[in-house]
């Protein structure tokens, strides 16, 4: 952070919202400037500079996870334009390894939070369902990177997957019935069982290990 | 003329016994005429084999007999029994004949016994989660067993010097710490053993297990240079021996390893090219991943380390390449091997500490021993633990350190180590023979016995063995991604950001040099699961469909013929998925006849199965999906479309594959076709040329109602591309439209005219297409469609039942339903394309489907899944004159071309 007098304590604000060390806020805060091009916001443009984003199949919707008000905890729906510093911090708590040492209550509160971001880049209207027009979608653009499998494979692979989802969340449907889409509960029952603690997660660096790495 | 019966009768036995050894040759050329032997007994010639062959059946057995009780082996893992087996076998070997025999030669446990148990774990091993824990494994292993070796040794030398050791062992700090090297590996069979048995969760598992096979490396550098200082004497060691030490350390471990990658690398490359000669697959991967062995181990690398890593490196490249078939021949080989091979170790070592010859007890040394290897293990495990700790993301809790603590069995490895030792240089061997056994006996047995317990007791968290489920794959791969781009977004290079690297380098150049072309295209780890769970729930169908037919108490006279149809069709499948796996034409090629038969019984099946009878649907979608407490409600009819979608849009999928994949190689397929026609199996050909001509019906029916033009010029490219077939094709449609337009009171096209090809007309897609009404066809599968209304509509069924006998009697008139029947099926497939498509949206792929599977005419699924495809379209255009329409249109078209 800059070298204002204020500094500290904007610092420790952070800290105390998105659970990172002061330590990390800096590092985070220089890559953010990095990106930015020293700007106070970063705009999607800005990630275009990430060379190694280039090959990530799911790019795009990487990107917009990072805009999305409902990661910003700013609204129910809709995409910032640009993202500040506490923004961009807020983003990246979502990636902070779960502290399994806080107790039951507080794992699976976090748990869930990883959850949610995940979910809201599968529900691109935010309608609080992922219906099968967008889990194609996904599924499209994570298959992208074959070549050779057509857009009819990443379909059927996106419609399997949905009539699994159906047959978890649902069990067995009414003749009629009709299974729109999963919903944030139904996509936590999809993910029961799976140890998320030991998946979604980034090591963030210390200044130590920076200072090891530069 | 007795006599030379008699004559004869002996030759295969001497024959037997002369490909067991050469010696029989001279024996029987100074006997007496061979005639007069009328019966020999040749033991000494069949002695050796016949007795490992013994054993091993023992050991079987003795399993079996484990197994009965469920009690016993839940409570006491099967090491165990066996060691305790091995004991009850020794002594009464000891007590028949007087001495010793049988026992575990360090020869035969290192060149044949270990390396099936250390191929079947590297090759099964779960990669991924190994390299997510390589960090931690490697400590374990390296500093790990460093750490115990140095520390047992010296306490034991200490325990000497403190004179709590007899004085007769007489042993220096050399050979102590020779022993403490052999001692102190935790063993790779133990370890699987008693672990595979308690199930705890996957990490867990991983780094105990992982460090279990890692470590030899580091035990076999120890062991030899030990036994090189001890064999030098203390005094003539120098400074530059300890440096070569442990610049052998590096030496071992990496050169066994990159012997281990090089034969990975050979071996992938082999069985890219192995498509015409399937048989051998399985062998292939058997014999490199054995010579990789034998290779590390003639270097005096580690041979542990170099198979491991040949089957690890190996298994992604060699899956995709070999056949289903050999997939599933490797895997169960390589279980039987291990488990054969574990048995006889446990069983041999129990059998070797009965003789007492060889060890010599001193209470000091084995109760020093046992706590030193206890209490060393704890404590290292908890330092590196500690240590570890400050750099992993998910800490290893307390409860983990307990277990591994506990975990660290020793086995075979160690015993067989220490009888390697001379017993001119180590004065102290028979103390540490004894020792050894002790040691192994208390870990495999006591803390084998306790370990189950403990884990419960501790509540340690337990692996949920659940099944891949598509969406898990498919949520997991995004994370990767997100994981990945957001370590590009911090712009730290972590392990996520070199995964995904090494991915990348991996599909760029390993894989396509690898992988045989048509399986590198398709590859991908999500399609895999798909595609897995595709045909397990295919086959769970089929194999269902199966049962119930025969359970439902049909007493129709084709009663038999329907049961060895369902499990011919179970075979099909499985054939079928390979090919359908690797794209390899020539499963389809060599088997053409007998495929073409099978497809047709295949085909009624499906026909019975997948569209029809719901009740069996629901009672395979029900082991997979819902809960087994759910079957009551039977009729769910959205679900069940659901499933019927999904087994058509999977196979429509399958086939888009080949699509692709075929496209530039038409040619070549062309010419193999041209071979085939070469070969003059003119009958077989015309069958194709039909089916060839029916998807080119569906392919127009079909564009008329949508969609994507893009695709459909492509298809049409490819077809021109296979002209030859065309051309035959359109002949053949010609002939039949003709024949079909002087049947006018047909309602479908599909008519069949007697003609000398007739034999194939039991085709389903042939005889099929007439009586869409009941799917049923000429033949065989004259129940299917009355027991398919059994389950479809009780009422509707009395009415099919007595409608279809008749069609069966004339072949030619299958393609007359009874009108009836005509008008009343059609509402039900319709219902099923409506609903769906509302809620779903799924056909769309069929239709191209259909159309991208032109080319590869001999394929059955194609017709299989276009069945419904037009079942549907003629239902909705009954009327004989549309029909034809479609018909023209389609003949018109074939001309184009």
């Amino acid at each position: 952070m800059g070298a204002t007098h204020s500094a500290s304590e904007e610092v420790r604000e952070l800290e105390g919202k998105t659970g990172f060390s002061s330590d990390q806020i800096e590092q985070l805060h220089r890559r953010f400037k990095q990106l930015s091009g020293d700007q106070p916001t970063i705009r999607k443009e800005n990630f275009n500079n990430v060379p190694d984003l280039e090959l990530n199949p799911i790019r795009s919707k990487i990107v917009r996870a990072f805009f999305d008000n409902r990661n910003l905890r700013k609204g129910p729906s809709g995409l910032a334009d640009e993202i500040n510093f506490e923004d961009f911090l807020t983003i990246m708590s979502y990636f902070r390894p779960i502290d399994t040492t806080l107790g039951e209550e507080q794992v699976e509160l976090s748990r869930k939070e990883k959850l949610r971001f995940l979910f809201h880049m599968y529900d691109s209207d935010s309608d609080g369902r992922i219906t099968l027009e967008e889990y194609r979608n996904v599924v499209e653009e994570l298959l992208s990177g074959n070549p050779h499998i057509e857009k009819e494979s990443a379909r059927s692979i996106a419609d399997g997957a949905m009539m699994e989802a159906a047959s978890v969340c649902v069990g067995q449907m009414e003749p009629d019935q009709v299974y729109e889409g999963i919903t944030f509960e139904d996509f936590l029952k999809i993910w029961q069982g799976i140890d998320i603690e030991t998946k979604m997660h980034v090591r963030f660096l210390n200044m130590e290990t920076i200072a090891l790495c530069h | 003329m007795l006599r030379t019966t008699l004559l004869l009768l002996c030759l295969p036995l001497a024959g037997a016994g002369a490909t067991e050894e050469p010696t029989q040759e001279s024996g029987s050329l100074g006997e007496p005429p061979p005639g007069l032997a009328l019966f020999r007994w040749q033991w000494h010639e069949v002695e050796a084999p016949y007795l490992v062959a013994l054993w091993i059946l023992v050991a079987s057995l003795a399993k079996i007999v484990f197994h009965l009780s469920r009690k016993v082996t839940s409570l006491v893992p099967e090491s165990c029994l066996l060691i305790l087996l091995g004991l009850v076998l020794g002594g009464i070997v000891l007590a028949v004949a007087k001495k010793a025999e049988y026992q575990l030669e360090p020869g035969t446990f290192f060149l044949f016994l270990l390396p099936p148990i250390v191929l079947d774990s590297g090759y099964f091993m779960p990669s991924r989660l190994f390299f997510d824990n390589l960090g931690a494994i490697l400590t374990y292993a390296v500093v790990g067993t460093l750490w115990n070796a140095f520390t047992t040794g010296v306490a034991l030398w200490g325990l000497q010097q403190a004179g709590l050791v007899a004085s007769r062992v007489q042993a220096g700090l050399l050979d102590f710490l020779l022993f403490g090297s052999l001692i102190s590996a935790v063993d790779p069979v133990a370890v699987l053993a008693v672990f595979e048995e308690v199930h705890v969760n996957e990490t867990l598992f991983i780094i105990v297990f992982g460090e279990s096979l890692l470590n030899d490396a580091v035990t076999v550098v120890l062991y030899k240079v030990c036994n090189s200082f001890v064999e030098m004497g203390s005094a003539n060691v120098q400074a530059t021996d300890y440096m070569k030490g442990v610049a052998s350390l590096f030496v071992v471990s990496l050169g066994g390893a990159a012997v281990g990658l090089v034969f990975a690398f050979l071996l992938a490359l082999t069985t890219r090219f192995t498509k015409r000669v399937r048989i051998i697959e399985p062998l292939l991967v058997f014999l490199l991943a054995y010579a990789a062995y034998l290779t590390a181990e003639m270097a005096s690398l580690s041979a542990i380390l170099a198979v491991t890593m040949c089957g690890l490196g190996c298994k992604k490249y060699v899956e995709a390449n070999i056949s289903h078939k050999s997939r599933t021949a490797v895997k169960y080989t390589m279980k039987t091997l291990a488990s054969c091979a574990e048995t006889v170790i446990f069983m041999l070592l129990g059998i070797s500490a009965v003789d007492s010859s060889k060890w010599a007890w001193d209470s000091g040394l084995v109760l020093g021993t046992l706590f030193f290897i206890l209490f060393f293990r704890a404590l290292g495990v908890v330092l590196q633990t500690w240590v570890l700790n400050q750099f992993r993301l998910v800490p290893l809790d307390k409860i983990d350190q307990v277990v591994m603590s506990y975990g660290g069995l020793r086995g075979a490895v160690a015993f067989a180590l220490v009888i390697l030792l001379d017993r001119t240089k180590v004065p102290a061997k028979d103390y540490f023979v004894a020792t050894t056994i002790v040691v192994v006996f208390f870990t495999v047995i006591v803390q084998g016995l306790t370990i189950k317990p403990l884990v419960k007791w501790l509540k340690v968290k337990r692996s949920e063995h659940h099944k891949p489920t598509l969406n898990q794959e498919l949520h997991e791969h995004t994370f990767d991604h997100i994981l990945a781009a957001v370590e590009d977004v911090v712009g730290h290079h972590g392990y996520h950001y070199w995964r995904d690297r090494w991915e990348q380098f991996d599909k760029k150049y390993l894989s396509q040099l690898l992988m045989r072309r048509s399986a590198y295209r398709i590859r991908d780890q999500i399609w895999d699961v798909y595609y897995r769970l595709n045909i397990r729930d295919a086959i769970s169908f089929v194999d269902q469909g199966g049962h119930v037919l025969s359970s439902t108490g049909l007493t129709l006279p084709s009663m038999p013929s329907r049961n060895s149809m369902a499990e011919t069709s179970v075979t099909n499948l499985l054939r079928e998925s390979g090919s359908g796996a690797c794209l390899d034409l020539q499963v389809i090629d060599t088997v053409r006849s007998g495929r073409d038969r099978e497809d047709a019984v295949m085909h009624h099946l499906l026909c019975g199965g997948l569209y029809k009878p719901r009740r069996r649907y629901k009672a395979s979608c029900g082991r997979h999906f819902i809960s087994e407490d759910a079957q009551e409600r039977q009729d769910k009819e959205v679900f069940q479309q659901n499933m019927k979608r999904r087994l058509e849009s999977f196979k429509s999928t399958k086939h888009n594959i080949c699509f692709t994949k075929n496209k530039p190689r038409t040619r070549k397929a062309g010419h193999k076709k041209k071979d085939g026609m070469a070969n003059a199996e003119a009958t077989l050909e015309k069958p194709r040329d039909l089916g060839f001509q029916d998807t080119a019906a569906v392919i127009l029916t079909v564009e008329s109602e949508e969609e994507e033009e893009s695709d459909s010029s492509e298809t049409e490219k490819e077809d021109d591309e296979g002209i030859i077939f065309v051309a035959r094709a359109t002949s053949e449609v010609l002939q039949e439209g003709k024949i079909s337009g002087s049947f006018e009171v047909c309602p479908s096209p599909r008519i069949i005219p007697p003609s000398p090809t007739c034999a194939e007309k039991e085709l389903p897609w042939k005889s099929g297409q007439g009586d869409l009404a009941v799917y049923v066809s000429s033949e065989t599968t004259k129940i299917v469609p009355v027991d398919m209304q059994t389950g479809w509509n009780q009422s509707i069924s009395s009415l099919e039942s007595l409608a279809s006998p008749p069609c069966t009697q004339a072949p030619t008139l299958t393609c007359l339903p009874p009108h009836p029947l005509g008008i009343e099926e059609p509402q039900v497939p319709l219902d099923l394309s409506a609903d769906p498509r509302s809620s779903f949206a799924f056909p769309p792929s069929l239709a191209k489907a259909g159309r991208s599977r032109s080319e590869s005419s001999a394929d059955l699924p194609q017709q299989q899944e276009l069945q419904p495809l037009m079942g549907h379209k003629d239902h909705t255009h009954l009327s004989p004159g549309t029909a034809n329409s479609h018909w023209c249109i389609q003949f018109n078209r074939g001309g184009r071309l």
